[in-house]
């Protein structure tokens, strides 16, 4: 049997142990797949040394072809959009081509941390102070909303009281908060970090109380056979049973701050990446526009990273009887 | 006619648990579904009673009834003369998928009732001995520490039933306790409760579809018609010594009969069950 499967995998009907040492990369290949074909030669072979030498550099061709099958698409897909960007760019002279961005880029990244005066700052000056009122704004929203979330969540009436008020509201862009913000705090930057609180709090709220409303019947059960205490419930079941809703809330919520955040300051003026894209409108540098984007994208996709590896790490395996 | 001790209430033998015509229904979208119907039933002190029947016969839910879980829509429950108005750990539950809470240790889970129960009266180092006393006697102290998701399903169950015993319950409420494990870590913790129940003296009610693990365990085996409107078809005494044990038991004629005449009501005269469902 182990003689009829070694010939079924090596195209050389009986190996002779000299002819093994000239087999091709492929064969080594397939000879490392199935257990039974691997171990026959090692074990025909005296020279265990080289084997295991064959084994590392099949090893090293399976690791480096899977690296290559990874890679793949999302080389492709980058480089689909560079090439019609570069289609795009040929068309309209207005807009500059991948390498004309490229060059400016290194520019701008050479010193990303400039100040000449308040309104032309570097790169890295706006990008921080977007997180700062992102951070200030959505903190502010996870203060109000992950509470409100739970009281909803637990108590029937309030969750009655509030659904129609956060249905109606949530769907508002929340820009149409702006001018709201900007009356009340009579400034920009708060308008601006308003407007973040608005749009990080539904997602929190709802996520809070839905999570809060899905905790197992039998769990709740426990805590009532129990007799525990409300704050008890609310410590020891609620919370941690919660939690992966409540950071899904929490992903959602910063996801929609940093879409929000560019067109806030594209309004409100200041240092800020959104402002930055709209002086540099003004300036009609599309280069740098370009550049802004792509430095949105990256630090979105930073922040969704960090949320989703936050969120898996406080995610508890469910137990299944 | 016997002289009452100050802290136990009148309860006489016959009766710790009353049980007075209860009915049960729900509101579902097709209307009132009436669940129990005329259910008498009473349970002596330190009695292990097993209500059986086939599935959707409403056995869990007189067992919460009992538990306080949900409350009767007809007639009244007693325990010790009192009724039962809500659940407590008076009267623990055991239930039927462990619901030991994921991110506890099992000693934490067990600790959480310990500490409810006795945290007003006692001081830290006795409810920590407690609880180590709890695991113990269902063997799990080498598992201690040790997350839910880490032990396997007839070990969770062990820890559901340390954490009810840890309790002190006055009646001990178990729904299917080991209806999700294999055959014989069922016979393996069948045996456990049997020991357990002797030292302890608790008074038992519990849900079970097994027929020898009702018949092994009971003084009582409640048999149960099927529902909708299910009420208890005939209560079997199961006159068999304690301490059992499985294997002499198995030839024993007493118990054969006792099976057979469980086996007899189940697939004979409530084997309509297909027809309903």
């Amino acid at each position: 049997m182990p003689a009829a499967l070694r010939e079924s995998v090596s195209p050389l009907p009986t190996p002779a142990p000299a002819e093994r040492k000239v087999l091709s990369i492929h064969e080594h290949m397939a000879r490392s797949l199935p257990v039974v074909a691997g171990s026959q030669p090692a074990a025909a072979t005296p020279a265990v040394p080289a084997a295991a030498k064959r084994d590392m550099a099949a090893l090293w061709q399976q690791r480096f072809g899977a690296l290559v099958q990874s890679l793949l698409p999302p080389v492709l897909g980058f480089g689909l959009l560079l090439v019609l960007w570069s289609i795009v760019a040929q068309g309209n002279p207005g807009i500059p081509g991948p390498q004309e961005t490229w060059a400016q880029a290194q520019e701008i990244f050479r010193d990303p941390f400039y100040r000449n005066g308040p309104n032309d700052q570097g790169v890295g000056w706006n990008v921080l102070a977007s997180l700062q009122r992102v951070s200030i704004g959505f903190g502010l929203a996870a203060l109000v909303g992950i509470p409100l979330g739970f009281v909803i969540g637990r108590f029937d009436f309030l969750s009655r009281m509030f659904n129609p008020v956060i249905s109606l509201l949530r769907p508002v862009s929340p820009l149409a908060w702006l001018p709201i913000g900007l009356l009340v705090f009579k400034g920009a930057n708060p308008a601006a970090i308003w407007t973040i609180f608005i749009c990080s709090i539904w997602p929190m709220v709802i996520n809070t109380a839905v999570g809060v409303q899905r905790v197992p019947q039998d769990y709740m059960n426990v805590a009532r056979v129990l007799n525990l205490s409300e704050w008890k419930i609310a410590t020891t079941i609620l919370f941690p049973a919660v939690l992966p809703y409540m950071l899904t809330g929490v992903r959602l919520a910063v996801g929609t701050a940093w879409l929000v955040i560019v067109a806030a300051e594209m309004l409100t003026g200041g240092v800020g990446i959104g402002f930055w894209v709209w002086d540099e409108w003004n300036n009609l540098n599309v280069k740098n526009i370009i550049i802004a984007i792509f430095v949105i994208g990256l630090v979105g996709l930073l922040l969704e990273w960090a949320l989703i590896r936050l969120a898996s790490a406080f995610t508890f395996e469910e137990v299944k009887a | 006619m016997t002289p009452n001790t100050p802290n136990i209430p009148a309860t006489p033998q016959g009766k710790y648990i009353e049980i007075q015509q209860v009915a049960q229904s729900f509101k579902t979208a097709k209307g009132l579904f009436q669940a129990l119907q005329g259910i008498n039933l009473e349970i002596a002190q330190g009695e292990f009673v097993s209500l059986i029947g086939h599935s959707g016969c409403g056995k869990s839910t007189l067992l919460n009834l009992i538990a306080g879980l949900t409350s009767p829509s007809e007639g009244t429950l007693l325990c010790a003369n009192r009724e039962i108005k809500g659940p407590g750990p008076q009267r623990a539950v055991v239930f039927q998928n462990h619901s030991l809470l994921p991110w506890l240790t099992c000693w934490a889970n067990v600790h959480l009732a310990v500490e409810r129960v006795f945290g007003g009266r006692e001081r830290k180092a006795q409810l920590a001995a407690r609880t180590d006393a709890a695991l113990a006697l269902v063997g799990l102290t080498h598992a201690a520490h040790k997350r839910p998701g880490e032990i396997s399903g007839g070990m969770k169950q062990r820890v559901g039933i340390a954490r009810a015993l840890s309790m002190e319950p006055q009646v001990l409420l178990m729904d299917e306790p080991f209806g999700a494990l294999d055959a014989l870590t069922r016979a393996k913790l069948q045996d456990e409760l049997l020991e357990i129940v002797a030292r302890t003296r608790s008074t038992v009610v519990m849900v079970t579809h097994d027929v020898d693990e009702a018949v092994l365990l009971s003084d009582k085996i409640v048999m149960m018609t099927n529902g909708p409107a299910a009420t208890i078809g005939e209560v079997l005494p199961v006159p068999l010594a304690r301490p059992r044990n499985r294997v002499a038991l198995a030839e024993d004629a007493q118990y054969q009969a006792c099976r057979k005449a469980v086996i007899d009501f189940l697939y004979t005269r409530q084997a309509h069950v297909e027809k309903v469902a």
